[in-house]
């Protein structure tokens, strides 16, 4: 598939949904891979089947304050500069690069760094959804390192980094950010198409891209199209009544809770979230939690809300859509489950919970 | 004079009408007219202030004349009368990857846009240099510029916190081009978020003649009746600007028009907290009041296809006006969103027209009373549905502006307000106030000094307080050296944000303050 102008609105769109709340909002990231592919022509989008298993990818991803990236946002060329010092760090070429999170601006930000170095994307990434840490990944689950990281700026200073572990890794991006000035480009996680085949989740670029096509086809309230194309459910249609918001640990923690209306007229649904959506709840049940994806859409956009964008009065929609697959492993769990955020139950899949 | 015996005239200039009062002390209505505006600015000010005049009997009890007016926006609009710009950017070697003026309209940018340029330079979120300015690119910039423009704009990543390099770039454009020559800074033009920033202030560099044209305008009117009173200009915000801001801040002024609607709704209503329902022909434009001030919105605002980000009052409008059509099909009764609009008053039913609208509904029924026949060919009925299903848009409206379950206070204004109900569901009263037709120029008239702030201020020892409390006192010491009554000075709304994945030390804080004129 070749991603144009259109493919990349309908991108952004597809990952806001997936970013369930999280990931910064898509609008810088859109502008920028929508005027990359004005100059430097559309960009390939492989799937990871149709790639040999010992070519090299490199999943990107822009780390930081998004109060920082809506002013000092990239210069556009920092996906070859990643991509120059992975190999220089690995001694070995790159065929392509992908998104290491499909959620809000990292979803679509990479398109415009393939356009700007002339390399494809690969159909994939690590989260298929968005998550807080570095280590939150597919790919840290399947064993595969994630060094050699580079860290970039806009100034062209680049640092390689070489840790023994994810955590680490994420300990070190995170000051480099602060020293750079609050933002950062990177890349992660390189892995063969070998690794990929089991460490990455391939289609979910293609996948976001249908999402958003079928959003911008239905002209007000897109969840029901949404729940059936991704096996979601409607948690509840209302009003936001209530948001409450802290900070807490350098992560913008709050809740909001959604009056119903029409139908669901006497419900109450509360959803928490830690930069993304982390869970809802209904007469103190848990009616879907982290690793599925809780999306809130203003039903007169037809738009996914960002976490920070959330306030009293608007009318949204709360959907609730399996994660994939790969997050709900025992194992997986541990990484990402309710208990990792805080929580004091355990996961159930959203379906057991509704189905 | 005493202060009591002064008087203070308002006008709005719309795109359909010119209004003008006179509000005294109390902010009583003396005097008021609506005539249609000119295209002439200087000949529709001074007609309406000759009108309202002649109801005063010494007119050096007018001590301050207040002009809010759409002269700007609809330049904008329809690109006329609008300046050439040469657009700086200073970010290099960061923020290539979406150009200056990338995103706007072609028509508006070759309409605006000399050169456009981006210099290494700028600040971090910390106040630290990006990277040194490249004051020989600059120079290399001005000198190959192939004709001389209207004027320029700068705009410095991080001007908001840092604004160094932004004021060196403007000294350097003073040395080489002359010292006269009008540049637009972004840091006083708007708040964080550089494309938004940097739009608003080429709309405001671009805006220059149009700023000369209003101020020599009101300047021209005045002198023609011999009016020798402070001339003052209202700006998005609902509060005003010296002469000396509109030459350098012309861009604020747009938005003026709903923003003094409000204040005026606000101020002949006696309500510092309220929502406000302005009724036209078409549609309902439903808006906030929190502490006399119209809420603002928090997206962007889109004007003349770009994006800005400064202050514009949060409007929802819905499609429901007094020439709204009125339908019957399977069972259920539609009212809108199309309308006839202007044309009410020859094709509604009460005109002697065919269509039913919603002001037959509310002719038929009985809640209103006007039109020069009866509205017998809208059943009683299908016009009591209409009217229940437009008292539920109405209530919806103003349930989703509303930040509290708790009911509060409705202000109704506009032509179409008598159509609305007096018990509205989530209104803790409704209220009609006298002189709401000219709304917007006494919203003008009695409309206060302010500034604002967005930055980012560090977290000290003292703890996130100090920081608020910092940047409070800043906000009311730039109110005041606007022209503020320091007695007077308060502020108005503080909101403060803290930054996703920094741990601590920074807060973003958006305060506001606002006083009497001194």
């Amino acid at each position: 598939m070749l991603l144009g102008e259109n493919e990349i609105g309908h991108l952004a769109l597809g990952a806001a949904v997936f970013g369930g709340g999280g990931g910064g909002d898509p609008h810088i990231g859109e502008i920028m891979a929508r005027l990359a592919v004005r100059r430097y022509g559309p960009v390939e989008l492989v799937d990871l089947e149709s790639l040999d298993d010992g070519e090299l990818i490199v999943p990107c991803a822009m780390v930081g304050a998004p109060t920082v990236m809506v002013e000092k946002f990239p210069a556009g060329d920092e996906g070859g500069r990643i991509i120059a010092a992975i190999e220089k760090a690995m001694g070995r070429k790159a065929a392509a690069l992908t998104s290491a999170e499909l959620g809000g601006l990292n979803g679509v930000l990479p398109i415009a760094w393939a356009a700007h170095a002339g390399i494809p994307v690969v159909d994939c990434d690590l989260m298929a959804r968005a998550f807080p840490e570095l280590q939150m990944t597919t790919a840290s689950l399947a064993g595969i390192p994630i060094s050699p990281v580079a860290v970039t700026d806009e100034r062209t200073n680049t640092i390689v980094f070489e840790t023994i572990d994810s955590p680490w890794a994420e300990t070190l991006v995170r000051s480099t950010v602060g020293a750079f000035g609050g933002s950062a480009s990177m890349g992660i996680y390189p892995m063969t198409v070998a690794q990929a085949r089991i460490g990455a989740i391939s289609g979910s670029l293609s996948r976001a891209i249908e999402v958003g096509r079928v959003m911008s086809e239905v002209s007000a309230d897109p969840v029901d199209a949404l729940c059936e194309q991704l096996d979601g459910y409607r948690l509840i249609s209302g009003k936001v009544v209530d948001v409450e918001r802290r900070s807490d640990g350098g992560f913008a923690r709050g809740s909001a809770v959604v009056d119903g209306t029409g139908r669901d007229t006497g419900r109450l649904v509360r959803f928490e979230f830690q930069n993304e959506n982390l869970a809802a709840l209904e007469d103190g049940k848990v009616v879907a939690s982290v690793p599925d994806i809780i999306t809130a859409v203003d039903v007169h956009t037809g738009h996914p809300i960002t976490t920070e964008n959330l306030r009293y009065g608007q009318r949204v929609s709360v959907m609730a859509m399996p994660c994939d697959p790969f997050w709900r492993s025992p194992e997986a769990l541990a990484i990402v489950g309710p208990r990792v955020f805080g929580y004091e139950f355990d996961y159930e899949t959203v379906e057991s919970i509704h189905g | 004079m005493a202060e009591q015996d002064t008087l203070r005239l308002g006008i709005d200039v719309g795109g359909t009408n010119t209004d003008a009062v006179i509000v005294d002390a109390d902010g009583k209505v003396v005097a008021k007219t609506k005539i249609p505006t000119t295209p002439d600015v200087t000949r529709g000010i001074s007609e309406a202030i000759g009108v309202v005049l002649d109801a005063v009997d010494d007119k050096t009890r007018i001590s301050r004349v207040m002009l809010g007016t759409t002269h700007a926006t609809n330049a904008v609009i329809e690109r006329r009368g609008l300046g050439r710009v040469a657009c700086i950017r200073v970010g290099g070697p960061a923020t290539h990857s979406i150009p200056p003026l990338a995103m706007w309209p072609d028509d508006l940018r070759s309409t605006v846009s000399v050169a456009e340029t981006i210099i290494d330079g700028g600040a971090e979120f910390d106040g630290r240099d990006q990277v040194p300015l490249d004051e020989a690119a600059l120079l290399a910039f001005l000198d190959g510029l192939d004709e001389t423009p209207d004027s320029y704009a700068v705009t410095s990543v991080f001007a908001p916190v840092a604004d160094i390099h932004e004021r060196r770039v403007v000294e350097l454009i003073r040395e080489k081009m002359g010292a006269s020559v009008t540049i637009s800074a972004s840091s006083h033009i708007g708040s964080l978020g550089l494309l938004e920033r940097e739009n608003a202030t080429v709309l405001n560099s671009a805006l220059t003649n149009v700023a000369h044209q209003i101020i020599d305008g009101l300047r021209n009117a005045c002198a023609e009746h011999g009016l020798e009173a402070r001339q003052l200009f209202a700006q998005n915000d609902g509060s005003l600007m010296s002469v000396d801001q509109v030459l350098a801040q012309p861009v604020l002024t747009i938005g003026s028009g709903p923003a003094n609607s409000l204040r005026g709704a606000s101020a002949l209503s006696g309500l510092t907290d309220a929502i406000v329902v302005d009724v036209g022909g078409t549609s309902t434009d439903v808006a906030v009041i929190a502490n006399g001030f119209p809420r603002e919105s928090t997206v962007p605002v889109e004007i003349g296809g770009v994006e800005t980000n400064f202050r514009m009052p949060d409007l929802l409008a819905i499609g429901l006006g007094g020439g709204s059509r009125v339908r019957e099909g399977e069972g259920s009764v539609r009212v809108g969103p199309d309308s006839v609009g202007y044309r009410l008053d020859r094709e509604a039913l009460v005109f002697g027209g065919h269509t039913a609208t919603f002001s037959d509904a509310a002719v038929r029924s009985g809640r209103a009373g006007f039109g020069s026949v009866a509205a017998d060919g809208l059943s009683r009925d299908v016009a009591t549905r209409a009217l229940a299903l437009a008292d539920e848009m109405v209530a919806d409206a103003i349930d989703r502006m509303k930040l509290s379950p708790e009911p509060i206070p409705v202000v109704l204004v506009g032509g179409g307000s008598v159509l609305l109900s007096d018990s509205i569901s989530g209104a803790s009263k409704v209220i009609r106030p006298e002189d709401a037709d000219v709304a917007n120029a006494i919203g003008a008239a009695l409309a206060p000094i302010s500034a604002q702030i967005d930055e980012l201020f560090e977290v000290g020892v003292d703890g996130r307080e100090a920081a608020v409390e910092a940047a409070k006192q800043k906000v009311m010491d730039l109110t005041v050296a606007q022209g503020a009554d320091p007695e007077d000075v308060h502020v108005v709304a503080v909101e403060e944000m803290t930054l996703a994945y920094m741990k601590g030390d920074h807060l973003r804080i958006r305060a506001k303050a606002a006083g009497r004129l001194d």
